[in-house]
């Protein structure tokens, strides 16, 4: 009876689960495999054109690119992260709280604000390039928006918080005997950063690499401000099947072919995470 | 707690629609903000007016649904043409919309449409290069000034990457027509785009006037009316249709073959071409209108902005742009592989 109540519990979740995730992947799927009309549309002519179409030059391009910017924007993510949430599990407890609230602090303002504010600050005429001008340092304004280092700029601003809590979750979550064991048997602190700390907290290491990776690759508000529509992303190109090139069942094969990558890199995590634990 | 679940209810259903008589789709800021209450004090008819910020978005939205939940749409013309080849619209009754009388006869003739069977135009134009006039040396004249900027202008120019005005950009300037189909051009076109992306600022179809004013950007790929943004905030900011000429683009109100109000439907569109609603569009979009007495209103304009005087003759001597049928895939595809490169 206890067991059959508590599911009962479960309903409206699973309920809105299938509703609004699983039933939309379903039409996604299905829809990969027909064809789009003259006028676009949906033309019901069961096929694989679609994902022929995937792994043609001009796309595979922009997928592996929208990688190399997903992967770069993790790496550097997780390079400033560690250190940050290393500070503040170090900082005196009364502190953390505070530090913590300040990582998460940006997340009040709207997310195109923010990216917007990169605009004002790295365009030509920006804050950067002013001041840097203005101290002789430089003399033509240097071009560093509305390019890939821009792109990736943004993508690393906007998700470092996510690698710092994740990460500060796996240090917080360590065992100080085994520090204290490493002292005592001679390690120094760089020893003992790199033979126990890092290795143990590996999995909030990759937790947060692949929450940077897995939101880069499928964002396409940053690079279209920030990359000024001239670095297409997977994402880009999925939205513009959708609203642009009236395309949908090639859009629904690209974003079926996104879950799947996305999918892959969850299990290997998951994979990972249980062999280290 | 019951009261609680009132307000949770009567919250719930304030975020349903109201009943309306006729749903209009527009792009954002196009007409003026209280257009549905002023057309409600004229006429008795409840409108709603939605918001659609591309052609291909609200072409999405109506091929999804067969035609139904609107009842005018604001497209480009080309995409009146597909709505209608789709069979989508309905027939134009001119008998309801005495107000066509203002318009320039040329705007009953159409290349696409003539006697306007299918769509009534709302504004027109045409495309060209927008510049900062004391930042450029020397006037520009051709679209390869644009797609192969001098040195000193090099990563100051944005284009447009709507695919019908991206490709068109490359299209005239290697004298080709804008609603060429011939894959060959297409992709010669396309070489050259991909060769013009290395001197592009950025592409930018929303803001380039702001990058204009602030001389981020010397140089922009733009459309005739929105390049009037930029020189009503800097005079120096100047607009010239190249040489090798470029696209007449008209924006049309078009009428859903589902709609079950079409007589509010018809109404509306006449509330539209009144010459004080007209001579509103002018005044605070900047775009030209195809009627008659809007334009002689706002003539004092035409010093100012330029591109807003501009003669009949001169505005349809630009080549109609018109629906590419099965090559829009093909459209699609090449603006994808510029983008992508």
């Amino acid at each position: 009876m206890n067991t059959l109540k508590r599911n009962i519990l479960l309903i409206p979740g699973l309920a809105w689960i299938f509703i609004f995730l699983i039933l939309p992947c379903i039409l996604i799927i299905s829809l990969s495999f027909f064809e789009r009309g003259i006028y676009g549309g949906i033309v019901y002519n069961f096929n694989f054109e679609n994902y022929s179409r995937v792994v043609e030059f001009t796309y595979l391009k922009i997928l592996l690119n929208s990688s190399k910017i997903a992967f770069l924007s993790g790496f550097f993510a997780v390079l400033f992260g560690y250190p940050a949430a290393y500070f503040i599990y170090k900082a005196p407890a009364k502190y953390q709280i505070a530090l913590l609230f300040l990582v998460i602090l940006p997340f009040w303002s709207n997310y195109l604000i923010r990216t917007y504010a990169w605009m004002v600050l790295l365009n030509n005429q920006g804050l950067i390039n002013t001041i840097l001008i203005n101290l002789n340092i430089i003399k033509e304004p240097l071009n560093i928006l509305y390019t890939e280092f821009s792109v990736i700029i943004g993508l690393i601003y906007n998700y470092l918080p996510f690698v710092i809590l994740s990460i500060y979750s796996s240090i917080s979550k360590l065992d100080q005997n085994l520090i204290e064991a490493s002292k005592d048997l001679g390690g120094s602190s760089i020893k003992t950063f790199f033979l126990v700390t890092l290795p143990l907290t590996l999995p909030g290491v990759a937790a947060g690499f692949i929450f940077v990776f897995v939101l880069s690759i499928g964002n396409f508000i940053t690079p279209d401000l920030l990359g000024g529509g001239k670095f297409l992303m997977i994402g880009n190109l999925i939205y513009d099947q959708f609203l642009s090139a009236r395309d949908w069942p090639f859009g629904a094969s690209l974003s079926f072919v996104l879950i799947f990558i996305m999918l892959f890199l969850l299990f290997l995590q998951a994979i990972f995470v249980r062999k280290i634990s | 707690m019951n009261k609680f679940l009132n307000i949770i209810c009567i919250l719930l259903i304030s975020t349903l629609p109201l009943k309306a008589d006729i749903v209009v789709s527009n792009w954002d800021g196009y007409s003026a903000p209280d257009i549905m209450e002023t057309f409600k004090e004229a006429t008795g008819v409840n409108g709603e007016m939605a918001i659609h910020a591309t052609n291909e978005e609200v072409m999405g939205k109506v091929t999804a649904s067969g035609g139904k939940g609107y009842d005018v749409l604001f497209v480009s013309s080309p995409f009146a043409e597909a709505l209608d080849k789709m069979g989508l619209l309905a027939e134009i009754d001119h008998a309801k919309i005495p107000n066509m009388k203002h318009f320039y006869k040329e705007a009953m003739n159409l290349d696409f449409d003539r006697g306007n069977q299918f769509q009534v135009p709302y504004a027109w134009g045409t495309t060209g290069l927008c510049y900062r006039s004391d930042l450029v040396s020397g006037t520009p004249s051709s679209w390869n000034d644009l797609l192969e900027p001098s040195d000193d202008i090099k990563g100051k120019v944005t284009m447009l990457s709507t695919d019908r005005w991206l490709l068109a950009a490359g299209l005239l300037s290697l004298g080709y027509s804008v609603n060429e189909t011939d894959p060959s051009k297409l992709n010669e076109a396309k070489e050259k785009l991909i060769l013009a992306k290395k001197n592009l600022l950025a592409y930018d179809d929303t803001v380039f006037y702001t990058k204009l004013v602030s001389g981020e950007a010397v140089m922009a790929h733009a459309w005739d009316g929105w390049c009037n943004y930029a020189t009503w905030e800097n005079p120096d900011v100047k607009f010239v249709v190249p040489s090798e000429g470029s696209d007449l683009w008209v924006d049309t109100m078009v009428i859903m073959k589902a709609s079950s109000n079409k007589d509010e439907a018809h109404a509306f569109i006449n509330y539209i071409l009144d010459p004080a609603i007209s001579t509103w569009t002018v005044e605070n979009i900047m775009y030209k209108v195809p009627n008659v007495a809007a334009m002689e209103a706002t003539s004092g304009m035409f010093e100012q902005f330029p591109n807003l005087g501009m003669s009949i003759n001169e505005l349809l001597k630009n080549e109609t742009m018109k629906d590419v049928g099965s090559a829009a895939k093909l459209y699609a595809k090449t603006v994808s592989e510029i983008l992508a490169d």
